[in-house]
């Protein structure tokens, strides 16, 4: 279990530096990579919601850390999120070969609208109209990056699976 | 036709052994115990968040955040380190690509400026030989009074916010209210200093703004981001009789009122004028300004700090 949580905090904190030192300079039809997020709901997907949530504001701090910014605001995000896609790949998601997929736009899109709306009620600058132009080149970019990530994570972290050895049986009749 | 019906073994309820896997906790362990770690990440968060607002820049959370910026400085600049050949070989080929358009451009604004020098040149030198016989006292323009730290760019926050960190702080001189510059002109203010980091306020920031003047018509306004990705500003404020055209310069204006020194030194470039527009409803023009800095691209900056806090 220790190694579990040092391989998926190394993960994200990985992610976290090359996006706030790297990825958030890269500037695509408008729209940014967010290769954290897509490590975070890879990992979240991987081991669960409650790991999800525990890196995702481990992440957070990392980055509103690096950023000199307000400590907590993605922090809160990143736990929703790493909860959510945790849960999602729990129950809904579970053995879907599209979930990653599914959780990723999701993820995308529900992180956007949060960030907005958080800055919004702590009276910082969001402007709605730069992301709704960022939003889907960000998505597209997020989609791109996601099948290497999932991979990625799922090699590193080993998939654990509760119905792991189970197998499918044809019944006749 | 006979039907091949697929189910999983747990649906069957067989007795077949599984493989001795280990499942993770979030899902064989209770709700109840997921809930509330998720529910004290949610509170610990929303603590960090009041506590950062309410405590002053000197607070212990804005101490601790500049002990962490530290420790987390060598990653980013080791990354940024591994970045860069990818990075200049993307602007290589992208400068390659624009070589030419960039070169015809270069060659009509060089025929501008050189005939411009000429005329500044003698214009200059009468200033200064009347600023003599009337023994002029000016205050700290532009780099006179004022020393450079160059610095590079360690991090840019995501779209939404408008600052980046950079790799000086308190320890080079920096404080909190200097000028950030690049050769291109105005970036920004340092927000918040740390001993070996500090944060700036972009230009671009919707809640920033500076007092500033059409270099030609000495037309006074105050520069704000024009809000949206469009990456152009407004100088709001311009009276209608100021006659400011497309073209025109807008640097810092500098002003100084009372004992309050300016935050931004005077005739820093901040942009040209790219339109005027008047409304008859409106008291101002509205003029929109192009900035000559390219805010997506900035790498390394310059603070300018001034000189007594320098030699402190």
């Amino acid at each position: 279990m220790i190694g579990q949580i040092a391989k998926c905090t190394a993960l994200v904190f990985v992610a976290a530096i090359v996006q706030v030192s790297i990825l958030n300079r890269v500037s695509i039809v408008g729209g940014t990579p967010n290769l954290l997020l897509v490590t975070l709901v890879s990992v979240a997907l991987v081991c669960g919601s409650v790991y999800g949530a525990g890196v995702g504001f481990f992440a957070g701090l990392v980055v509103d850390t690096a950023t000199l910014a307000t400590l907590g605001v993605t922090s809160l995000l990143l736990t929703l999120v790493g909860y959510w896609t945790g849960r999602y790949g729990e129950t809904t998601g579970r053995d879907k070969q599209h979930a990653s997929l599914v959780a990723m736009v999701a993820a995308t899109l529900l992180y956007g609208l949060a960030a907005l709306g958080l800055r919004f009620v702590l009276g910082e600058p969001a402007d709605g109209a730069s992301l709704a132009r960022a939003l889907p080149s960000g998505l597209v970019c997020n989609l791109l990056l996601a099948p290497a990530v999932v991979f990625g994570c799922r090699r590193a972290l080993g998939r654990r699976d509760a119905l792991e050895g189970t197998r499918e049986v044809s019944l006749l009749g | 036709m006979p039907r091949n019906r697929t189910a999983r073994l747990a649906v069957l309820g067989s007795s077949l052994q599984r493989s001795a896997s280990t499942p993770y906790s979030s899902r064989t362990g209770p709700a109840l115990r997921r809930r509330i770690v998720v529910g004290l990440l949610v509170v610990l968060s929303l603590a960090l968040i009041t506590a950062y607002f309410r405590e002053p820049d000197s607070g212990g959370l804005h101490d601790a955040q500049g002990v962490a910026a530290s420790v987390l400085r060598p990653f980013q600049v080791g990354a940024d380190r591994l970045a860069r050949p990818f990075r200049d070989a993307y602007g290589y080929v992208t400068n390659l690509l624009n070589a030419k358009s960039d070169a015809t451009q270069l060659r009509r604004e060089n025929r501008a400026l050189r005939l411009e020098a000429s005329q500044a040149q003698t214009i200059f030198r009468d200033n200064r030989e009347l600023r003599k016989a009337l023994h002029f006292v000016s205050s700290a323009e532009y780099l006179q009074g004022y020393g450079r730290v160059p610095t590079r760019v360690i991090s840019q926050p995501d779209d939404y916010d408008q600052q980046l960190v950079i790799d000086a702080g308190v320890n080079a001189g920096v404080r909190r209210g200097d000028a950030v510059v690049t050769p291109d002109g105005l970036v920004g203010i340092v927000s918040l200093a740390h001993s070996r980091e500090a944060r700036v306020q972009l230009l671009t920031d919707e809640s920033g703004a500076v007092s500033a003047a059409d270099q030609r018509t000495g037309a006074r306004g105050i520069v704000q981001h024009n809000g949206g990705a469009s990456g152009s500003f407004v100088l709001n404020q311009v009276q209608k009789s100021d006659r400011v055209r497309g073209g025109d310069r807008v640097v810092t204006a500098g002003w100084r009122l009372g004992r309050l020194t300016p935050l931004y030194p005077k005739g820093i470039p901040i942009g040209v004028v790219s339109s005027v527009n008047e409304v008859d409803t409106d008291i101002f023009k509205r003029v929109q300004v192009d900035p000559y800095v390219n805010f997506s691209k900035l790498e390394a900056v310059i603070v300018l700090i001034r000189r007594q806090q320098a030699r402190r």
